[in-house]
């Protein structure tokens, strides 16, 4: 780590990218990229592998079980091969990489909440729409467009 | 910071020298990790953009193939293994680069940029084989939406490797300086970047999509 640079670093020295040996870069080690790639293998294999050989019947347990994984493997890529913890720049990484976390989540979620009851509410020929409504509309076009399967 | 620090020479007027400088300043040494990061940060709400596109998109097949029938599996764990391969010899890279070794931090550059190669070309192979069978982007809104996702993933790789062999000559002829050592950090974090949204690409458009 760089928490021994940082007690003997001089005020002019912290502001020069060129005099400065690490750059804020953390230290990484053998030992610890070794761990992230073997967890990697270990964390890719296993969900190519429930699918591959169809372990699991149910759908929605398959996907709850994948998402399990990916998020898993993606820590693991963040602590061993990004080497993100609360120390690197102040914490500043830390904080921005949950920002974008939270702000990733909200967009993706947000977005499939809203356009999977879109498409339920606005199917074409739906049985509780009125019947003036279904005769106002012009023949042979549907009430409401529909851009999804037929 | 050093304009903080006032010199007895300065503040004549002062009974005595005060020292406003820190021991442990609150901002970070060198910004530029933390800056590159913030831009891999918005990088991501790009991802995140493309994956709730798929995500709205993924199974409006408009009577064409789905997923299950164009996805071939053992091409896509391949794929996975020449860029989680490639993550490693990164770190291989970064471990010589810190003994100063030129040229093990080249030749270990050099395997990375090969099997980000090989990761370019199977994926290149795998779209061409789709837009022969018919199944290209303008067949269905699964598909427009899987070649925008996978494409924009497989751009910013054939980016990573044009940055790869352009810092391999940089490398080569000027050494392992300072500038070099900073733009290694900034490139090493983009390409194990790159695998972390590869394993959202594996896990919700592929494997996900097959079930």
């Amino acid at each position: 780590m760089s928490a021994q640079h940082t007690t003997h670093v001089s005020a002019h020295d912290g502001h020069n990218d060129y005099g400065h040996h690490d750059d804020g870069a953390p230290h990484s080690t053998f030992s610890g990229y070794m761990t992230g790639f073997v967890l990697s293998i270990i964390l890719t294999a296993i969900p190519f592998w429930l699918v591959m050989a169809k372990v699991i019947a149910d759908r929605n347990t398959a996907v709850l079980v994948l998402g399990a994984f990916a998020v898993v493997q993606i820590l693991v890529h963040m602590v061993y091969f990004l080497h993100m913890n609360g120390k690197v720049e102040g914490g500043w990484t830390l904080l921005s990489t949950i920002f974008t976390v939270v702000f990733v989540a909200i967009a993706i979620a947000g977005t499939l909440w809203v356009m999977f009851h879109m498409n339920t509410n606005m199917m074409p020929a739906h049985p509780t729409v009125p019947a003036e409504v279904q005769q106002g509309a012009t023949p042979g076009t549907p009430a409401a467009p529909h851009h999804g399967s037929p | 910071m050093s304009d903080t620090t006032l010199h007895s020479g300065a503040a004549a007027g002062a009974l005595a020298p005060r020292e406003y400088h820190l021991a442990h300043e609150p901002h970070p040494e060198s910004g530029t990790a933390l800056g590159f990061w913030l831009y891999l940060m918005s990088d991501c709400l790009i991802f995140a953009a493309l994956f709730a596109t798929y995500g709205v998109l993924g199974r409006s097949y408009a009577a064409g193939p789905t997923g299950a029938q164009l996805f071939d599996l053992t091409l896509v764990a391949i794929n996975t293994a020449f860029l989680l391969l490639s993550s490693i010899t990164f770190g291989f890279a970064m471990l010589r680069k810190q003994m100063n070794d030129v040229k093990g931090t080249l030749l270990w550059l050099g395997v990375t940029g090969l099997f980000g190669l090989c990761f370019l070309a199977l994926e290149l192979y795998e779209f061409y084989h789709l837009i022969h069978q018919g199944a290209g982007p303008q067949r269905s809104a699964f598909l427009s939406a899987f070649f925008t996702l996978v494409g924009t993933h497989g751009l910013h790789v054939t980016f990573g490797l044009i940055w790869l062999v352009v810092l391999m000559v940089q490398i080569g002829k000027h050494g392992l300086i300072p500038a070099n050592t900073r733009r290694l950090m900034c490139l090493s974090m983009f390409w194990h970047f790159l695998d972390v949204v590869w394993i959202g690409v594996f896990t919700f458009v592929y494997l996900m999509g097959v079930l």
